[in-house]
């Protein structure tokens, strides 16, 4: 029970994926800051931010449904952190694992874009219905991508469970070169999960202010950032480990450095990608997705299926 | 998508604008059916204001219409003067003012680089523009000791001169921006989704920019091929060799481009102007009182032709004063540019013409939201419509006034 708990709320739970989202959001800042030729801030930033953000008075609009309003950032933060538990971080055994665990974790990532869209929609400010609205065109754009580029793995190791595909490709280590395209896809795709530039366009500041989150303040907003920050701790995991297993058998202590090293490595792909490019506008996003991106997917998913037959 | 119209008001405090305008746009979806624009937000009596204080004072005030293109509003207040006053200016004086307004379209067009990235998301693009555009902000603070408002002009000529040594130091600074320059051009004509954003957005055809008055780089984005620096030659404009870039694709990209072209242009006129600078005096003595007559003064500044009226009665303050910024010019373009275009493209649509609303406003009608009716004042109304406000809220000038009138007769 006492190792459950500390399990779920400090290691490598809450407290430790909360510290880790924080210091991501500090590098990929600080990354961004560099490349545009400017400082960038100090690494207590988001920390401070976060603070900052709590302290602050909680303003629940008079039209918005107070509940929904209220609890959709819980609901952000829990899901994230559900999910993180079925992604193995070193070996390639994750705290939690079964048979299937893999659709279930796709399923807990995309439920932070459905609380965004209901926060913002039952905030029923103009601004945020519009934020809402586009953060769901969004996701029926890049969720198939997604999901067809980490099922692709899967199928080759014929397993669908986060911690088997890991065991599969640490002892079928060259195979994994054959995912690299698929690797390519998924950080597309999960940059428009993470509404990053050039899909930041639900929460596009200079159309509608903040998007979705246009009517937070205060500790629902520093909830739904911190929600926003695991995200991208989470995401970068779950690409980490289905599509960089390699040196999950050195021990727990460099396996772990290992990871962190993966993690920054696909932060730092992240920040990169926000840097060169300018913002798409929806429907660009969308054909973009469903002309280039998916098709591509589908190849990768077929190349799979093809080398499963020529490896047995 | 919400398939019922939703009505969206952009302003008058929005991230998007970075003065206070304000824009209801109509949207089904996200395509923009209807829209109009409200200015008057900025109006500070600023022609009024003029007519109260002498010519030297208005030279200052009018400087101070712009917070970016500050010598453009001053060097057209003060040809105006000048042509009245039939003052010859000497022509170091010409080129030190030509070579101020060079480097400030250089400004300008770096500034509005920076902010187009911005507004379609590209922060990088803004980060270099505005560390390249330091550069020339260093370059004016050497030559007139301020970044923004100058003070360079006087009637009659200019207050400082070029001395031999900041001409290596304007070089240099105009070389690096050169380059940099052609980087710019590189990444807007190759980066895919720069290309992308700015193609076919803000469709301006060349017969509707004539319509509408378009002016500037917006104009001759549309093909239209006008500049008054070259078919009204004021300042050393005369004497220098540049082209006027036009360009045909009648969007935002063709503005973009116009805009790096003239970047490019104006790096070569100021090396023309530096190094043939002229000796000799650098301004003649004007008279204090400025002889009766009227003038208009053209004269194109980073966001277009820019037109300055004054009419002298003989006195030591201008009669009237009328400035038109080229903005009124444009704003009416953007209503036209974004019928039927994308919410998504609002922002740089509208910074596409390069907006500084608060030089553009003029004047100021309120309508009274009882009855719906529009309201305008007379100058005698507004005064005594104040003087009522304030005796409402408690405070009387009268008493005030008599004082200062008493001390006047005294003196």
């Amino acid at each position: 029970m006492a190792e459950a708990l500390f399990n779920i709320f400090v290691f490598p739970g809450f407290l430790f994926v909360a510290a880790f989202g924080l210091t991501a959001e500090y590098i990929d800042r600080k990354l961004y800051a560099l490349m545009q030729n400017r400082i960038g801030p100090p690494w207590f930033q988001p920390l401070a931010d976060f603070i900052k953000l709590s302290a602050k008075e909680d303003v629940v609009p008079q039209h918005a449904d107070s509940l929904i309003f209220k609890l959709m950032p819980i609901i952000a933060i829990t899901s994230i952190l559900t999910s993180f538990f079925y992604i193995p971080m070193w070996g390639s055994n994750a705290l939690f694992t079964f048979k299937g665990d893999l659709v279930v974790v796709m399923y807990l990532l995309t439920v932070p874009t459905l609380t965004y869209f209901l926060g913002g929609w039952y905030s029923r400010s103009v601004y945020s219905m519009i934020g809402a609205a586009r953060c769901l065109t969004q996701l029926f754009a890049y969720e198939i991508p997604l999901f067809l580029s980490i099922l692709a793995p899967a199928m080759l190791a014929d397993t669908w469970s986060l911690s088997g595909i890991s065991e599969y490709f640490s002892t079928h280590p060259w195979t994994i070169l054959f995912n690299l395209p698929g690797f390519v896809i998924a950080i597309i795709a999960l940059l428009g999960k993470l509404e990053k530039v050039p899909f930041d366009i639900p929460e596009a500041e200079t159309e509608i202010v903040a998007g979705a989150f246009t009517e937070y303040s205060g500790r629902l907003l520093a909830m739904f950032r911190m929600a926003i920050d695991m995200e991208l701790v989470v995401g970068a995991s779950l690409l980490a480990a289905v599509f960089l297993p390699f040196g999950l058998h050195y021990g727990p202590a460099a396996g772990f450095a290992l990871y962190l090293v993966k993690v920054l490595f696909i932060i730092g792909l992240i920040s990169l990608a926000r840097t060169i490019v300018a913002r798409l506008r929806i429907d660009q996003m969308i054909s973009f997705c469903w002309k280039v991106i998916a098709p591509l997917a589908f190849l990768q998913f077929l190349a799979d299926l093809i080398l499963k037959g020529v490896i047995k | 998508m919400p398939e019922r119209d939703v009505k969206l008001t952009i302003g008058p405090q929005h991230p998007m604008l970075k003065e206070p305008e304000s824009f209801l746009l109509t949207l089904r979806g996200e395509k923009i059916t209807d829209m109009t624009v409200r200015l008057g937000y900025n109006h500070r009596g600023i022609e009024k204001a003029c007519e109260q204080r002498t010519y030297i004072q208005d030279m200052y005030l009018v400087e101070r219409v712009c917070g970016i293109c500050s010598h453009s509003h001053s060097t057209c207040f003060i040809q105006a003067v000048e042509e009245i006053a039939g003052l010859q200016v000497p022509k170091r004086g010409l080129y030190i003012r030509t070579l101020v307004a060079e480097l400030e379209r250089v400004h300008s067009h770096l500034l509005w680089l920076g902010v187009a990235g911005h507004e379609i998301g590209f922060d990088t693009l803004l980060m270099y523009s505005w560390r390249d555009r330091e550069l020339v902000m260093d370059i004016l603070a050497i030559i007139s000791g301020n970044r923004v408002n100058y003070g360079m002009n006087t009637i009659g000529g200019v207050k400082r001169d070029i001395t031999p040594d900041q001409i290596p130091q304007i070089l240099t600074a105009i070389d690096t921006l050169e380059e940099r320059t052609k980087y710019y051009i590189q990444v807007g004509t190759e980066e895919i989704t720069l290309r992308e954003r700015l193609s076919g957005v803000g469709k301006l055809s060349k017969e509707d920019a004539m319509r509408l008055g378009a002016a500037g780089p917006t104009m001759r984005a549309s093909g239209v091929n006008r500049d008054t620096r070259r078919d009204d030659p004021y300042g050393a404009y005369g004497e220098l060799t540049f082209d006027v870039i036009t360009d045909d694709h009648c969007d935002v990209y063709g503005r973009t481009l116009v805009r790096l072209g003239e970047l490019m242009q104006s790096y070569k006129l100021i090396r023309q102007i530096v190094r043939s600078l002229p000796a000799g005096p650098i301004a003649v003595k004007a008279p204090r009182k400025i002889p009766a007559g009227q003038a208009i003064s053209r004269y194109e500044a980073p966001r277009g032709e820019d037109v300055h009226y004054v009419k002298a009665n003989g006195s030591d303050k201008p009669e009237r004063v009328k400035l038109r910024a080229p903005t009124l010019a444009n704003v009416q373009v953007v209503a036209h540019m974004l019928k039927d275009g994308y919410l998504a493209d609002t922002p740089i649509v509208i910074a596409a013409i390069d907006p500084c609303f608060s030089c553009t406003d003029r004047a100021i009608a309120t309508t009274n939201l009882d009855d719906g009716r529009k309201d305008r004042m007379v100058w005698p109304a507004l005064r005594t419509y104040s003087i009522e406000w304030y005796s409402k809220q408690g405070i009387n000038f009268t008493e005030l006034n008599r004082k200062l009138r008493t001390m006047r007769e005294s003196n």
